[in-house]
């Protein structure tokens, strides 16, 4: 894609105003590279003061700008206009919710909706208060042995692997998104917290083991995982939910037979 | 109207300073709040790369350092402009504040030890910035940010700080925006602790997150705490060509080389001893001048290379910055150099106040990139903004927290509840104006006025053009107009209200630079060639004086043990 104009179909809803989302179309003239967070930011700066979603570094590592573009989880800031259209998606969100026609797609047009499983508050922007209750579930902190010892605790190269993809994390909520258990267990704890959780189980620094365990073993935590694979596609930052989720089921099964034999 | 929402310290900014402070003000007993405009995690420390400084000693080359290195490396990349007790404070606290945060479990990198690792920085006489890859603020936010949940400080997410309330001296409360409903309520404190972060985006070109506005800057400077050291805007050399995101000093710290369109490893010509490793104001000003001088590559930029360093390095060690070349400029950088550029990337200057972030007003504290606790002086050193969150993070929460404690003002509630009213009509005032343009225009225009004429290499008649643009701008800001008038996510208002701080940051900035005629760290006057320590070791402190126009004055700087001397590289 060359500059020109480009479509942009958002999914507008005001809870206040309106009974169900509807699409706004608005057309910007696109140059080479440009984000569809920048798209966006000149819709609402030069031709729609109401739209409404979240941004913030424009650099993909606050995690703000997380939607659906073209039926896909993405963070806006590091999408390209022009590689959203040429995956040309047919797939929608469903979040083209109730009683909503999908929109067909072509390469002059980018369809933008809000992050699944979170409810809609206004447009793009989705409550994140439940997705950060669910972080607090998993009590994601340090809890070492001994809070102060005079240096730092030592981490050998290969403990320090094992927990280090899960730091990265930027909390954007893209896997609980496009997570299938999210969106049937509105309880379930959800990929994010239980990377979270395992970051710090795998963390040899960390005490807690037997403690952390007990947290997610109940019908809402690591037991509800159906093993999709989708969180870890989708993570913009390289993130493997499942691998960590996997690990924290085995050893709950691990200590259980241990328990057992006792 | 609804009440005033009470608590013993309110901190404004969720990012690092903010919650290293809240962190200290509860562990001291102090009922704390923390009111941000975004969810802390989303603050813009998060962003910062390469690292925080300390003298450990951990690298095999760093076993002599020690923090008296670190205040001398920090007061000469200063050009003599920082405090120096100050600075002393800073690196002689480093060692046990970043020790902190690892027993709190940020991830730091390590050394096959199991040490924490370290590596080389711009002006440092010693490896000593200790990273978390290329991701240290983002690992460091989110400890502080764990230890906040751990102690269940209490958050308001997505407020904006519109006011400080200030009586008769001392601060009482603050009032806010509440974005996604509209709502303007009261906050009543004993002490208010601002952590609101730089203003970058006074700038067309800024590594700063597009949230780095200054609104609670210009909050406080409003309530009468003066500016200082505005002038002194910092560069950063190796921003991303096309979107300015920032390349971390830490590539060059692992050995990355700067290449004009030439192919010559320009720095042997500025900085022949630290070549790439200088400190940025001088780098910055090198690669300016190859791209002035026509040795830049066609759009204005250089290659930063790596390739040398092989695969298995950059994936170690600098896996964010390959990430973000391949994704914002289709750049991999183990086949290609990476296109940079220098932009705004942070302000020494800010809110006038002492070593324990203490401000003229009572009960008022700064802290933070928006603060200008001077350790940064007019030039400051990679690896010490994080650290300065930490060291006078930890100083101010605990100096808010006994600030809260020291007896209660009569009659703050009435005055809340009338400040929120002024608030709300100003507000109203705003949605009923009819004619006018829109804040995009006069955003754009003081943004490209900052970069043209406020820049890398300043001159008399271009800060002149610069004062008087501005001057302009924020008489056409009288008159711009919504076009969003409802209450819920108004963002059109949020940036409206915010364009007005970022209007008076620009002016101060832009007069501070104008008034300084001579070369000093960051500020080069090319009409004023040399650094003046006989006229100009001075700091800049701006209030408002009569006429409602911003005027300067002049404080000495604190110099104890190092006395000024060239600076070379």
């Amino acid at each position: 894609m060359t500059s020109g104009q480009h479509t942009f179909r958002v999914l507008r809803f005001d809870p206040a105003d309106d009974e169900t989302p509807t699409y706004q179309t608005y057309a910007v003239e696109v140059s080479p590279g440009m984000t569809v967070l920048e798209a966006l930011l000149r819709i609402q700066a030069e031709q729609d003061g109401t739209l409404a979603f979240r941004y913030a570094c424009r650099g993909a590592v606050c995690g703000s700008c997380a939607m659906m573009i073209n039926g896909r989880e993405e963070l806006a800031c590091r999408t390209q206009v022009r590689e959203a259209s040429r995956q040309g998606r047919t797939v929608y969100s469903g979040a083209a919710r109730e009683g909503v026609e999908e929109p067909a797609n072509d390469a002059q047009t980018t369809t933008v909706e809000p992050l699944r499983n979170l409810r809609v508050i206004k447009d793009l922007v989705v409550d994140m208060e439940p997705f950060f209750d669910k972080l607090g579930v998993v009590e994601p902190w340090l809890q070492p042995e001994q809070s102060h010892p005079s240096r730092e605790r030592r981490v050998g190269p290969e403990a320090w692997a094992e927990a280090e993809p899960y730091t990265n994390c930027i909390l954007c909520a893209c896997c609980h998104s496009v997570c299938p258990v999210a969106e049937e267990e509105p309880g379930y704890l959800g990929p994010a917290a239980l990377a979270q959780h395992y970051r710090f189980l795998a963390d040899v620094r960390d005490q807690a083991d037997e403690h952390r365990l007990a947290l997610v073993d109940g019908a809402e935590g690591v037991n509800a995982c159906d093993f999709v694979w989708n969180c870890v596609h989708i993570c913009p930052r390289g993130v493997p939910p499942t691998k960590g989720i996997a690990k924290t089921r085995a050893r709950i099964t691990r200590e259980r037979r241990q328990d057992g034999r006792q | 109207m609804t009440d005033t929402l009470r608590q013993d310290v309110l901190i404004i900014g969720g990012g690092l300073a903010g919650l290293r402070a809240a962190v200290t003000a509860h562990d001291a007993g102090a009922d704390v709040a923390v009111l941000s405009k975004v969810y802390p995690i989303r603050s813009h420390s998060g962003a910062a790369q390469g690292g925080v400084n300390a003298a450990l000693g951990n690298h095999p080359e760093g076993r002599d350092d020690s923090w008296q290195r670190h205040a001398f490396d920090t007061i000469k990349g200063s050009d003599y402009l920082a405090d120096q007790p100050r600075a002393e404070i800073l690196a002689r606290d480093a060692p046990e504040r970043v020790l902190e945060m690892e027993h709190w479990g940020t991830y730091f990198s390590r050394f096959p030890d199991g040490r924490i690792a370290q590596r080389p920085f711009g002006g440092a006489g010693f490896p000593r910035t200790c990273y978390a890859a290329d991701r240290t603020g983002h690992q460091m936010l989110h400890t502080l940010y764990q230890q906040c949940l751990k102690r269940e400080v209490r958050f308001y997410n997505e407020w904006l700080l519109t006011r400080v309330a200030v009586h008769e001296g001392r601060a009482e409360g603050a009032v806010a925006l509440h974005v996604p409903s509209g709502e303007v309520r009261g906050f009543r404190a004993d002490a208010v602790l601002v952590a609101g972060g730089g203003h970058g985006r006074i700038y067309a070109k800024s590594t700063n997150s597009y949230v780095n506005v200054g609104s609670a800057t210009a909050a406080v400077f409003r309530a009468g705490v003066p500016l200082e050291d505005m002038e002194f805007v910092q560069f950063h050399p190796t921003t991303l060509y096309g979107t300015n995101i920032l390349i971390t000093e830490g590539v060059r710290g692992e050995g990355g080389f700067l290449l004009n369109a030439e192919g010559d490893r320009f720095m042997a010509r500025y900085a022949p001893d630290a070549m790439e490793l200088a400190p940025r104001d001088i780098v910055a000003r090198a690669i300016q001048t190859e791209i002035r001088e026509g040795r830049g590559f066609a759009d204005g930029y250089v290659a930063l290379d790596v390739r040398h360093l092989g695969e298995p390095k950059i994936k170690e060690r600098l896996p964010g910055i390959r990430q973000i070349a391949v994704d914002f400029a289709g750049v991999d950088p183990v086949e290609k150099p990476i296109p940079v550029q220098p932009a705004q990337h942070y302000s020494m200057g800010g809110l006038a106040c002492d070593e324990n972030g203490g401000t003229g007003v009572a009960g008022l504290f700064v802290v933070g990139e928006c603060s200008c606790i001077s350790v940064h002086g007019a030039n400051r050193l990679g690896g010490n903004s994080l650290l300065e969150t930490l060291v006078f993070g930890r100083r101010a929460g605990e100096r808010s927290a006994q600030a809260a404690s020291s007896g209660r003002a009569v009659g703050v509630e009435a005055r809340l509840v009338q400040s929120v009213e002024e608030q709300e009509q100003e507000i109203e005032a705003l949605k009923e104006r009819s004619s006018g343009e829109r804040q995009i225009a006069l955003r754009r225009e003081m943004q490209r006025t900052m970069n043209e004429h406020v820049g890398i290499f300043r001159d008399e008649a271009g800060l002149r053009t610069a004062v008087d643009r501005l001057a302009e701008l924020q008489d056409r800001y009288e008159t711009v107009v919504l076009d969003h008038r409802g209450r819920g996510f108004n963002y059109d208002l949020v940036d409206v209200l915010e364009l007005g701080g970022m209007l008076e940051l620009a002016q101060v900035t832009a007069l501070g630079a104008l008034e300084r005629s001579e070369c000093r760290g960051s500020h080069w006057r090319i009409d004023h060639p040399g650094r003046d320590d006989q006229r100009w070791l001075r700091h800049t402190i701006v209030s408002y004086g009569e006429a409602g126009r911003p005027a300067a004055r002049y404080k000495d700087v604190i110099i104890t043990d190092y006395s000024p001397q060239e600076r070379e590289y």
